[in-house]
């Protein structure tokens, strides 16, 4: 059983700066996402825990061990990799048992483990295939296989999903969960997808540029997203995000070229006209408001209808609406304030109410 | 162009280059080097002594009718080998590439004559040239053409260029034909529906496609008829009759194998290097332009 | 029912369009059977040099030296090929065909193995490796790409008599290894063996080694293939060389000894010469024949 530590890792490829010191730390058994746009150095962070880049400083500890300056061979870690790299000229079953023979794994013992994988991964009449004699889904579990059988202390996934048709991640998505339930094997998933992340991850590494902006569980990333990158890149259709700024007494906020919202949780540090931007997710909308809406597009989904439209300021706004507005023209549209996010004008940072008593702004204090 | 993922290992990739290098610089930069310093060295009558006399053995080599003859046979020689080959591949892979019965079959049955050796191609059309014994020269002389390329030049000269262009068509018509074939046949169909008839679209989509075919192939040719047709001219006519058939190759093995001239014989070399590696100029110069495609 | 007058130029355009149809067809048919036409033509043009040879070579000395130049079998086909493999050519050379056929076979193999032996281990170690001078080697490989063997042919054959190495096999073959072009190709190769598939074997305990003879030689096999036959026929067909390096009979190759054989033409057993070519050719060609699918893809990707 196994935890990981990562100590404060930067990387730079030449000048290019692409992690900026991370720290994070998995509980033993935990599934951790590792999520981000393309480029935000999320894969470079797996790869210097698998030891396949070297970090420039900091330290990776796993179960204790400082394996910074081991080989990955030595780190007792199982890596699937994007297009799986399978063996194209080994079958199935040398794919699997490859690192095991490297290892000096008596025979029987590789069998066994080669069988019992193939088994869990419904593999068995598939050992002695090539892989180009398989589906990509097939492939997918072959390669899931060959860390399997290692029993590594860690898991590694680079982005394992993204070859697959949308049908088979789906369901690729829910084996992988299951999988490493029931193994238990402490691991980091990497993708860009964030239902994939929503979905299999215990806690979100959600990554920009290079630095870590949220480390959460989902539903808290979800419900209490820590800077306007992380609201905007977790759910689907984006959150809306409309300038605004800070009413007397920082009670409410005042939408530009709009009304005055009142935030319905406490009041926001500080002074009148402070720059603020308000997030608001599609289906925390509700007609009937202060906000008139022209629709430009409609989008039906069924059970309900996308609508994407303007504000009279020329801001875009899209809303998700349960079943189909009675009208196309202009729509009345309000906030429902207990679902507003306020953000940091400036820095984009989360700004949570303050309790009553502490109204202080902190960024005066210091 | 490299990979990101390397071996750590220091002195393994240097054992593992070493055969190759130390085969290379023993018969490759040594003998190089040296042609380029014996080519400013000239022996006296015995071998004995040796001096230093800068560019005298390049200026006397250009100042030689005989070796500007040379050239002069050589570029002749070059041009006819290259344009029979590479127009007669053309033909032959334009036909082939035609969607019709048989095609792969065609094709094995150009390809082989690239297996043969360039000496034994010139034995093989000893029998079609030779005044008494070959097809088409006994024929000749029977209708009364003078036919005899063992004493006339020009006749020496067509025998060579036909046998070696020979050997070479099959591997021009190789790569014609995979140039042909990788032209999008989206690119002829939308031609054909533009109205342009076969001619014209042969000329105006088809030949400058394969432009970067053509032109890879003119050097490659142009280097074979330079270099490996030596086997051809020592079979067929040994150089003659009276030089006619003497390319820069062959006079470069005659001066230095039958006529010791070392001085000589390396500045031949070094004037053989540069223009090869003129050629190799252009070619790479092309392999540049080939990225913007 | 239709209006008459539009029903019969309705029937009219069909009938038209049925004629250009028929003539775009006969047109299509035409111009296939001339296809043919021409590739026949083209192919018997090629192979005539080689039926004459092989025609002749089933005569007796008589009828090829009156210049009879038979087209078609003769009797005498077991008897010309005997005395050529085991005796050669009676007048002139007597150096029996079999011996000069083993030496062929040694020098191409020698050269096609030893080439790629060495040029996959350099491309390996330009490739999967970073270390000091790892563009100076590989610089100084691929400047051997601009100058052929035959251009430095006198200032190598100076360095190889210089080693003592005349008449020997190691002489022959050594300086015809000396080239770029199979190190070019696996580098070319090994440059699209996905990173990940490294990293897998990085993963799996594989050390360079190990994944050389793992994975990278088997994924290699048809690369090797490519480069057997051409390297094949490449060292098969050496002339100048071998005729600078080789002065006895015990090195001496059959593209030379042909050469030789011929000699004064008035004591040519042009029979035997016939013989001797056929059989000269045979390996080469079967080689390029049975192999012709990877050799074209060899060729073709060699060249790029």
């Amino acid at each position: 059983m196994a935890t990981l530590t990562v100590h404060g890792v930067p990387k730079s490829f030449g000048k290019v700066a692409v992690l900026h010191g991370i720290d994070l730390s998995v509980a033993d058994g935990e599934m951790i996402v590792i999520v981000g746009a393309s480029g935000c150095g999320k894969s470079t962070l797996l790869r210097i825990v698998a030891g396949l880049e070297t970090a420039t400083e900091g330290r990776i500890v796993i179960s204790g061990a400082d394996v910074t300056r081991l080989e990955p061979a030595e780190r007792d870690i199982a890596m699937v990799f994007q297009n799986y790299a399978l063996y194209p000229h080994m079958s199935v079953f040398e794919n699997m048992s490859y690192g095991l023979r490297i290892r000096g794994v008596p025979k029987p013992e590789i069998a066994r483990r080669v069988q019992q994988a193939a088994e869990m991964l419904g593999l068995g009449a598939l050992l002695q295939r090539r892989p180009r004699e398989l589906s990509g889904g097939q492939r997918q579990r072959v390669a899931m296989g060959r860390a399997i059988v290692r029993e590594p202390k860690l898991f590694l996934f680079d982005e394992p999903l993204s070859n697959l048709d949308a049908k088979l991640r789906v369901a690729m998505r829910a084996e992988i969960k299951r999988l490493q339930r029931r193994l238990g094997v402490t691991s980091l998933f990497v993708t860009h997808d964030q239902v994939e992340a929503m979905t299999l991850g215990d806690r979100l590494v959600v990554m920009n540029q290079g630095r870590a902006a949220q480390v959460a569980t989902p539903m808290e990333i979800f419900a209490r997203p820590a800077d306007t990158y992380v609201a905007g890149f977790i759910g689907s259709p984006a959150m809306n995000f409309l300038p605004a700024t800070l009413t007397e007494g920082g009670l409410g906020a005042r939408i530009a070229d709009g009304p005055v919202i009142r935030f319905a949780d406490g009041p926001r540090p500080g002074m009148a006209g402070r720059a603020l931007t308000l997030g608001i997710r599609p289906e925390h909308f509700a007609l009937g408001g202060p906000l008139p809406l022209t629709p430009d597009l409609i989008e039906p989904l069924g059970s309900e209808t996308v609508v994407h439209g303007r504000l009279p300021s020329g801001q875009e706004v899209t809303l998700r609406l349960a079943g189909m507005p009675a009208s196309l023209g202009t729509l009345e549209i309000g906030i429902r304030a207990e679902h507003l996010h306020v953000f940091d004008g400036e820095t984009g940072l989360r700004m949570d109410a303050q309790p009553a008593a502490a109204l202080t702004p902190a960024w005066q204090g210091g | 162009m490299r990979k990101k993922v390397i071996f750590p290992q220091v002195g393994l990739p240097y054992l593992l280059l070493l055969p190759q290098l130390a085969i290379t610089f023993v018969f490759f930069f040594l003998p190089a080097g040296q042609a380029i310093w014996f080519s400013f060295l000239r022996q006296d009558a015995f071998g004995i002594r040796t001096e230093f006399v800068g560019l005298e053995n390049f200026v006397e080599l250009f100042q030689d009718p005989l070796y500007l003859d040379s050239v002069w046979i050589t570029l002749v020689f070059s041009f006819w080998v290259t344009a029979l080959a590479m127009s007669v591949a053309l033909g032959l892979a334009v036909l082939a590439d035609r969607h019709i019965r048989g095609a792969t079959a065609y094709k094995t049955l150009l390809i082989w004559p690239y297996a043969i050796a360039p000496a034994v191609a010139a034995v093989l059309w000893i029998f079609i040239f030779h005044p008494q014994i070959g097809l088409l020269g006994k024929f000749l002389n029977g209708i009364g053409v003078r036919w005899d390329y063992k004493l006339n030049g020009t006749q020496a000269l067509i025998t060579v260029i036909v046998a070696s262009a020979w050997k070479q068509v099959s591997y021009n018509f190789l790569f014609f034909l995979a140039g042909l074939q990788s032209i999008p046949r989206s690119v002829l169909e939308a031609a054909a529906i533009d109205g342009a008839s076969p001619a014209r679209r042969f000329w105006t989509v088809v030949f400058p496609l394969l432009s970067p075919t053509t032109f890879f192939l003119l050097v490659i040719n142009l280097t074979y008829a330079f270099f490996d047709t030596f086997g051809v001219i020592d079979a067929l006519t040994k150089g003659g009759p009276a030089k006619a058939t003497s390319t820069l190759i062959y006079r470069a093995y005659i001066d230095g194998r039958v006529n010791l001239d070392l001085g000589s014989s390396s500045a031949q070399s070094v004037v053989l290097m540069l223009a090869v590696i003129a050629l190799t100029a252009v070619q790479f110069r092309f392999i540049e332009r080939k990225v913007h495609y | 029912m239709m209006h008459g007058p539009v029903a019969t130029i309705r029937a009219e355009a069909i009938a038209r369009a049925e004629a250009a149809a028929e003539r775009a067809d006969t047109a299509r048919r035409r111009a296939d059977w001339l296809t043919h036409a021409v590739l026949i033509l083209g192919v018997a043009l090629f192979a005539l040099p080689i039926w004459i040879v092989l025609m002749g070579s089933t005569h007796d000395v008589a009828t090829v030296s009156r210049g009879e130049v038979p087209l078609l079998p003769g009797p005498y086909a077991v008897e010309n090929y005997a005395a050529a493999w085991t005796e050669g050519s009676a007048r002139t050379t007597r150096v029996p065909v079999s011996a000069m056929m083993l030496n062929s076979f040694v020098m191409a193999m020698l050269i096609a193995v030893g080439k790629i032996a060495i040029s996959i281990l350099s491309a390996y170690a330009v490739v999967f490796f970073s270390f000091p001078g790892r563009l100076l080697a590989f610089w100084a490989i691929f400047i051997t790409l601009m100058l052929p063997v035959e251009v430095r042919i006198f200032p190598t054959f100076q360095v190889v008599s210089d080693l003592g190495l005349v008449n020997t096999y190691t002489g022959l073959i050594l300086p015809l290894i000396a080239s770029a072009t199979a190190t070019l190709l696996f580098r070319q190769f090994f440059l699209t063996i996905p990173d990940e598939l490294v990293e897998a074997a990085k993963m799996d305990g594989a050390g360079p080694l190990r994944f050389f003879k793992d994975v990278v030689l088997p994924l290699s096999t048809t690369n090797i293939a490519a480069l057997f036959v051409i390297l094949f026929v490449y060292g098969w067909n050496q002339y100048l060389w071998p005729l600078l390096i080789t002065t006895s009979a015990d090195v001496e190759t059959i593209v030379i000894g042909i050469v030789k054989m011929i000699g004064a033409e008035a004591d040519t057993e042009w029979n035997r010469v016939m013989a001797t070519t056929v059989l000269a050719l045979l390996p080469p060609v079967a080689v390029v024949i049975l192999m012709q699918r990877w050799f074209v893809k060899g060729l073709v990707e060699t060249e790029k």
